[in-house]
């Protein structure tokens, strides 16, 4: 009697180990076909733009008001499905505008030129060249892609938000419910977000491998300029010298790669 | 040795429904949480962790508090703890298990949990904190079940469950401080940014699992025929005393270097919590309700009349417990959050829902814990007949 139930257990026990690694198993064989890295290759559009680490200057003296920059945000905003919400607690935002003490904590003083303290100041995900949020992701749902942008795989994306704790500039928003019954006119060009992950600016990577510039940059009439920050000959790089230039919080040591003309 | 969980009187069965009825409304609440999303809580943009995140935080502290009666017994051979390892080892197993449901719950998308293990990241912090809850949970499950059947039967337990015992002393260390450092190396949350958050962790961690411990003595005194013992007690109360005194040393440090160096992003957090800041100040009576309960608990348990008193050495260990779960529980999370990076102030209050969610995940963890001393207790109570 008591053997038998021990067999039976033994049984039972070696049966669950067996259903249970199946999956394993399975993944582990589909995966490489051979043990290779199954890196999907995408094919590159022709007119596709490429550079080693995208970056953006941001001639603030352009913007007077807020309403200077609604354009910008709106473009953005539209183009990536980024829902309206009533509820502050579940704003979402790529793209938007803030006072100079709120984007610059730590550089405000009592004494600045009455315009730089009351103009307002566009922020958004600053695709660090050392990002934290890459490495607090524990999935690698947030990456640095080979044209320096931080992006997001919003599939892979657990919503664990140490990326959100980890981002010294506010820059990611969660879902913190479904968003779709908030977006006022859907882009089927570009996918909407399912409730429970992060995203945040892409620094429009899904234009620039059409060959287009960010939304912000064509909506900005010029005072966005965007490039290749490592290619001396880029428009980035001669707005950079001629121009002296701050950036958020660089003491962080993460290298923001958006800059900005005060 | 499972069948004694299953034999118990009328106050046994009484305490399991209860909480099994708190543990079916918070898994209610959590399934509209699932179809509504994170929305539901408090938490936001600005505040993206909140109660769960902190329950947890606290919550490995206590599990972490468990190794105070493994090491004395098997590294110094205080034998007086042989009595009640076990107890410490099963709190830890149901601390732990709080802990890995507090993550679980606080996930936007938990059905991809399994992302962590598909695509193993060793840069990020929380990968390591998965292997080291998951691996002390395994070694204190392996370890007490082990030594708990030794004893029933009259034996050793075997031999190679030792070098289990003494890696679960360091990795006890393991899993509160790499907690911590999943706070303590982010750049821009000054509240977190501090060498010293480790050691605070610990140091609260040792206070708060012992005075757990010595309360859930104190009760098992009063309900069962085992005596864990007044000098198991006692030795615990002595070392809550001086963990709870090196935790609030600690806290003074950070006030010290935070006001003395007078550097805004320092004492901005500190500000928030205990004076409130831009007219914010929602946690400012907890968080001097948790200094007092600490500094008043160090006042009972340092004077050897009040901590041989079995009265003010219990009010001491809830003293103690309580102004560290505040502590821990509320204000650790939100100050780090607090100002956001963009110096705004966004204060963060716990909803209904995520409260009663908060409830049934401690319900759970009471109930394991219920189950798992008093197979715990029958075998004592069997092997002293």
């Amino acid at each position: 009697m008591k053997s038998s139930r021990r067999r039976f257990l033994k049984l039972a026990g070696i049966a669950a180990l067996g259903i249970g690694s199946r999956p394993v198993l399975d993944a582990a064989f589909a995966a490489g076909g051979g043990g290779a890295a199954p890196e999907a290759k995408v094919r590159r559009q022709p007119e596709a733009l490429t550079a080693k680490q995208w970056a953006m200057v941001i001639d603030t003296r352009r913007f007077e008001s807020a309403a200077d920059m609604e354009p910008l945000i709106e473009a953005c905003h539209a183009i990536h499905n980024v829902p309206h919400f009533e509820n502050k607690r579940h704003e979402i935002k790529w793209i938007w505008e803030t006072e100079y003490q709120h984007a610059f904590p730590g550089k405000e003083n009592d004494y600045l030129p009455y315009e730089v303290k009351e103009r307002q100041y566009l922020v958004l995900c600053n695709h660090c060249e050392n990002p934290p949020c890459v490495r607090a992701c524990p999935t690698k749902a947030t990456f640095k892609n080979e044209n320096g942008i931080v992006i997001m795989d919003f599939h892979r994306c657990i919503g664990c938000r140490f990326c959100m704790a980890a981002c010294p500039f506010g820059a990611r928003s969660f879902n913190f419910r479904d968003p779709r019954p908030f977006i006022a006119e859907t882009n089927k060009k570009f996918p909407t977000r399912a409730k429970g992950v992060v995203e945040k600016c892409n620094f429009c990577a899904e234009r620039l491998a059409e060959g287009k510039m960010p939304a912000c940059v064509e909506a900005s009439d010029g005072a966005l300029v965007f490039g290749d920050l490592y290619d001396p000959q880029s428009e980035v790089r001669q707005v950079l010298t001629e121009n002296y230039t701050i950036r958020r919080k660089q003491e962080l040591g993460t290298s923001p790669a958006v800059y900005y003309i005060v | 040795m499972l069948e004694y969980a299953v034999k118990g009187s009328k106050r046994y069965w009484g305490l399991i429904f209860a909480l099994g009825a708190i543990v079916g409304l918070g898994a209610l609440t959590w399934l509209y949480q699932l179809s509504f999303g994170l929305g539901i809580t408090g938490m936001s943009r600005d505040v993206s962790w909140g109660f769960y995140i902190a329950q947890f935080t606290f919550l490995v502290g206590v599990a972490a508090g468990g190794v105070m009666v493994v090491l004395p017994y098997y590294l110094h051979d205080y034998k007086a703890f042989g009595r009640i390892t076990i107890l410490g080892e099963f709190l830890a197993i149901a601390a732990l298990v709080m802990c890995l449901l507090f993550i679980f719950v606080d996930l936007g998308q938990p059905m991809r949990m399994l992302n962590v293990l598909f695509y193993p990241t060793p840069n990020s912090v929380l990968f390591w904190d998965m292997i080291v809850l998951n691996g002390y949970l395994f070694l204190n499950v392996v370890i007490g079940w082990n030594v708990l059947q030794a004893e029933r039967h009259g034996t050793h337990y075997p031999m190679w469950v030792k070098p289990l015992i003494y890696l679960s002393i360091p990795w006890a260390i393991s899993i509160h401080t790499v907690t911590a450092y999943l706070y303590a190396g982010l750049p821009g949350r000054h509240f977190w940014l501090t060498a010293i958050l480790a050691p605070r962790f610990l140091s609260s961690a040792f206070a708060s699992g012992p005075a757990l411990l010595i309360l859930l003595c104190m009760i098992i005194r009063k309900v069962t025929k085992f005596d864990p013992g007044w000098e198991q007690i006692q030795s615990l109360a002595k070392i809550v005393t001086y963990a709870i005194i090196l935790n609030v040393f600690f806290f003074l440090c950070e006030v010290f270097t935070a006001f003395y160096s007078n550097i805004p992003g320092h004492m901005d957090p500190l500000i928030y919590l205990f004076a409130g800041l831009h007219g914010h100040g929602t946690y400012v009576p907890w968080m001097w309700a948790s200094l007092s309960m600490m500094v008043l608990g160090i006042i009972l348990l340092v004077p050897p009349v009040t901590r041989r008193n079995p009265l003010t050495l219990t009010a001491a260990c809830l003293l103690v417990f309580f102004g560290a779960w505040i502590d821990k529980g509320m204000g650790m999370i939100a100050a780090g959050f607090t100002p956001n990076p963009l110096h705004e102030v966004t204060e963060y209050v716990p909803t209904g829902p995520e409260l009663m969610i908060t409830l049934g995940v401690w319900a759970t963890g009471f109930l394991i814990l219920t189950v798992l001393f008093k197979i715990a207790v029958s075998v004592k109570e069997e092997v002293r007949v």
